[in-house]
This record gives structure tokens, C-alpha cells and sequence, in this order.
């Protein structure tokens, strides 16, 4: 079988500091998996690895049928990413900035691509803003048109909904399973929103200090740890509290 | 094929950087003018209190300056444009997308050129408007000056952006330094053979001091100094492969290190 990750193996260390340990997975095409885990769990590294940013110390890593260590502009044509902690540059508007990103993911028919993305995300009163003016909100929805531009068939966001207030976090969860549901993109979600994965995620992969220490769909974590949320899930694994069976 | 989509991209985003900033276009015009007018005043006053040929003096120290420019304006073109990724923190996005990095190299090499001209005409403009000097009577061999001193600040420049992805922000100052502390070695206004034998062979290392060897030679005499050309090309072919060397080790280092996701410090 085809998956859109394969990782096997992966390991991350800088001098004395294991980020990532020994971690295998693999994702499925049209999934949606959550990452999740504390802060320094290895989430941000394992992202930065499967993007090709950052060289594993061990392991391999095969994105949409693309081995990352020999092939990787073949995978990063197919894929893009997201963050609120990655600005887009500040000056420039944000029909420039996306612009830019058409331009260096070789998308064919830029201004209509952009109106598409206006369109479905609801830009059209801030184009010709400068990014660095826009709310929160606003930088958020523009992140996603950069990460959108290329229709990538694997999507990463880490913590998309981030320092949203709960309205317009929640519009952009609706807005990512509808895109989800209609491209079959697949999707690896780094968030500390459990009600977020929760409701996006078919997969949870749980980190904690480099390692996947639990994996699962949300319901089967849930039966596992007896806990009517994911927040407690999160809470009874970052506290070391054993799973109920 | 040359992914000059691509390549165009990166580009696109410092000009509507640019189209928007005129404080950033004064900036590029600004000292290549200023140092015409200083100079040129200069050369005026060694013409006429100590007596030298006029043309010669004014076409010495004029076309030293602006040739020079060039390479300043090339490598403060290129060196800038990627300090701008890094002020920005946008080299994270950039090195995720499918832009190569000799890609990136080529766009960075596009915006030096478009700077050095925004820079280095009006400059040349003025020295003919204020004192009579035309940088284009020195012949179609100007051409070949001009490209090797902008190659010389290309690599000059790569040096130093390997040291940014190596040492972080914290090496910006040497982006400003780096190449006019060469400024010495490079024989602008004086020849090679007046500086200290032991000092020769490192000034006739550099692409620049056969460049204005060379300059004189057709200012002065009317004749092109065709083996200082060479020189010149052959210096700049051997520095800018190992610039090039050193930035492939230092951007694959940044890789295995992590200095790719949080440069900017």
C-alpha cells in the first residue's frame, strides 16, 4: 500500500539532546492525524524533519511516494505547511505574499488561483492589506491560502487555530474538514486544541520527550484511558498515569 | 529547463518589497552619488594644484569609483536581499518550498544586478552631468569590467551568507564589512606595485586589482590589458566555485542542525 508518510525509525539528536527517538508511522491518503504531545515533546522537529528543513540523525521518511533524503522537491511540490509562529513577510500585501508562493510552487493561472482561495476563505477585503496589518484571524486565513496555493495533496499545520478567539477557531476547523472532505488532502495536525482533534483527527499519534508513547483513533484512546475527553487523555499521558487496560 | 518561475518568484518578492519602500530606494542610490561628488571634487583638486592631466586624473579616480561601486553595490545587492529572508523570518517558508537552493543563489544573483544598475547609473549619470567624465568611453571592454567586479561581490557576498547560515544574525555586520575592508588590496586608486611586495601576491589574489589595472591601462594608455582580464575571470571563476562549495556545506550544516527553522539571531 501507498501511504502519503511513511516514517520509519526516525531519530533526532543535536550533540547531547535526543529530540526524536526510534519513531515509526505512517499515514494514510485522505487521513487526518493528530500530533500531539507537550511542549518539547519532538512534535515541531518531527514536522520540521517530514518538510525536509531539518536532516534526521537516523531513519528514513517517505512522503508521497518520495524518499526525503534523495528526492525531496519532488515531495515539497506536492505539499505545503502552515503555523501562526512562521510569518509570511510583513510589508509586502498579502496578494503579494501569495503571489510569491504561486510563483515558487510553480502554479499554473496565479490571479485566478488567488481569487479561489479569496473565495473560499474570504480574503477579498484585506488583498491588498499588508500582511503585517491583519488580525489574528486574518493572518491565520491568509496562512492557510499560502499553504493552500499549490492544492497540496499533504497539508501540515502545526496549531492552526492558535490564539483564534473560539468563533473564528471554529470557522476554520469547519473550513478545514470541508476541504478535507472535498480534495482528499491529507492532512498531519500538530495542535495542543484537544477539542480540535477531537473532531479533525481519524488518527492520534501521542509524543512525549521524542518518543510516540500512545497512538489510536480519539475513540479508541478514550476507551483505553476511560476518560471522556482528550484533554484527560492528554493530561493522564503527560502526567505518566497508566492507561486504564 | 531553467525554473525561472521559480526563480522569478523570489525575485517578485523583494521588488513589491521595494515598490513600497522608498526609503529602501533612496538607500540604493544614495552613497554611490555621494562618493561621485566627494571624488570628483578630489580628482578636480589634484588636477589642477598638482598639475596632472585632467582627463586622466578625473578618469582615474572616477572610473575607480564607479567600477568599484559595482562590486560594493553587487555584493551589498545580493548579501541584503538574503538578509531580508532572515529580518523577516520568512527562510523557513522559502526552504519548504520547491525552490532549490542554487534557485534561490540565481534570484539572489538577479537582485544584485537590478540594485547595482539602480545604484551605479544615476552615479555615472552624475559624473557626466557634474564633470565631464563618460565611464562608456572607455570602450565595449567596460562590459567585461563591470561583470567581473559583480561577480567578485556575488562571491564575496556567498561568503558571507554562509556565515549567516552558519553563525546565525550575529554575522550580519560582516555583510557590511567584509568587502570594502578589501577596498585596500583592491587597487581602486593606486597600482599593485606600489603597495608592499609582501602584500602584492594577496592584492593580485583578488579579481578587482586586475580590473583596475586593467581600467587604468585603457584610461591612460588607450590599450586593454587583455591578460589582466584573464587574471581577472579566471580569479573570479576559482573564488566563486568555492563560495559556492563553502554555501553547499554550510546550508547542508544548517540542515543537520536546526539553523534553517529559527535563524534570525
Amino acid at each position: 500500500m501507498h501511504y502519503a508518510i511513511q516514517v520509519e525509525s526516525l531519530t533526532k539528536r543535536y550533540r547531547e539532546t535526543l529530540a526524536v527517538e526510534d519513531i515509526s508511522f505512517t499515514v494514510r491518503p485522505g487521513e487526518t492525524v493528530g500530533l500531539l504531545g507537550g511542549n518539547g515533546a519532538g512534535k515541531t522537529t518531527t514536522i520540521a524533519m517530514l518538510l525536509g528543513l531539518l536532516v534526521p540523525t537516523a531513519g528514513r521518511i517517505m512522503v508521497l511516494g518520495h524518499d526525503m533524503a534523495k528526492d525531496r522537491f519532488a515531495a515539497l511540490a506536492q505539499m505545503n505547511f502552515s503555523s501562526p509562529y512562521v510569518a509570511l513577510p510583513q510589508k509586502l500585501t498579502v496578494a503579494e505574499n501569495l503571489r510569491v508562493y504561486a510563483h515558487l510552487y510553480n502554479v499554473h493561472g496565479v490571479e485566478r488561483r488567488i481569487g479561489e482561495l479569496a473565495d473560499e476563505l474570504d480574503l477579498h477585503d484585506f488583498l491588498k492589506r499588508p500582511a503585517g496589518k491583519l488580525s489574528a484571524g486574518q493572518k491565520t486565513r491568509v496562512a492557510l491560502a499560502k499553504a493552500l496555493i499549490n492544492r497540496p495533496a499533504l497539508l501540515l499545520l502545526d496549531e492552526p487555530t492558535a490564539s483564534l478567539d473560539p468563533d473564528t477557531g471554529d470557522l476554520v476547523r469547519s473550513w478545514l474538514e470541508r476541504y478535507r472532505a472535498e480534495s482528499g488532502c491529507t492532512v498531519l495536525l500538530a495542535s495542543h486544541n484537544m477539542a480540535e482533534v477531537e473532531r479533525l483527527c481519524h488518527q492520534v499519534l501521542m509524543m512525549k520527550q521524542g518518543r510516540i508513547v500512545d497512538r489510536g483513533t480519539p475513540d479508541e484512546l478514550l476507551a483505553r484511558y476511560n476518560r471522556v475527553d482528550m484533554e484527560e487523555v492528554f493530561l493522564d499521558i503527560a502526567r505518566d498515569r497508566q492507561a486504564a487496560a | 529547463m531553467i525554473p525561472l518561475r521559480r526563480i522569478w518568484g523570489l525575485m517578485y518578492r523583494h521588488l513589491a518589497l521595494y515598490q513600497r519602500s522608498w526609503p529602501r530606494l533612496v538607500d540604493l542610490a544614495y552613497w554611490p552619488i555621494m562618493q561621485m561628488i566627494i571624488w570628483g571634487f578630489t580628482s578636480r583638486f589634484f588636477a589642477v594644484r598638482i598639475g596632472s592631466t585632467p582627463a586622466v586624473t578625473v578618469g582615474v579616480l572616477l572610473g575607480g569609483v564607479l567600477l568599484w561601486e559595482t562590486a560594493l553595490r553587487s555584493h551589498l545587492g545580493f548579501a541584503v536581499t538574503f538578509m531580508e529572508e532572515v529580518w523577516s523570518r520568512n527562510l523557513g517558508h522559502v526552504f519548504i518550498s520547491p525552490l532549490r537552493p542554487w534557485e534561490m543563489l540565481a534570484a539572489l544573483m538577479g537582485m544584485a544586478i537590478l540594485r547595482t544598475a539602480a545604484g551605479v547609473i544615476p552615479a555615472a549619470v552624475l559624473a557626466g552631468l557634474l564633470y565631464h567624465f563618460n565611464i562608456i568611453s572607455v570602450g565595449p571592454v567596460l562590459a567585461l569590467f563591470l561583470l567581473n567586479l559583480m561577480v567578485m561581490g556575488w562571491w564575496v557576498a556567498l561568503g558571507c551568507t554562509s556565515l549567516i547560515l552558519s553563525q546565525g544574525g550575529g554575522a550580519e555586520s560582516l555583510v557590511w564589512s567584509m568587502l570594502p575592508g578589501l577596498t585596500p588590496l583592491a587597487a581602486v586608486f593606486y597600482p599593485v606595485a606600489i603597495m608592499p611586495h609582501w602584500l602584492q601576491p594577496i592584492a593580485l589574489a583578488l579579481p578587482a586589482a586586475h580590473v583596475f589595472e586593467g581600467l587604468r591601462s585603457a584610461i591612460r594608455d588607450g590599450v586593454i590589458a587583455w591578460h589582466q582580464l584573464a587574471w581577472a575571470a579566471g580569479l573570479n571563476a576559482v573564488w566563486l566555485s568555492g563560495a559556492m562549495l563553502l554555501f553547499w556545506w554550510q546550508f547542508q550544516a544548517a540542515r543537520r542542525n536546526g539553523a534553517l527553522m529559527n535563524i534570525g539571531e
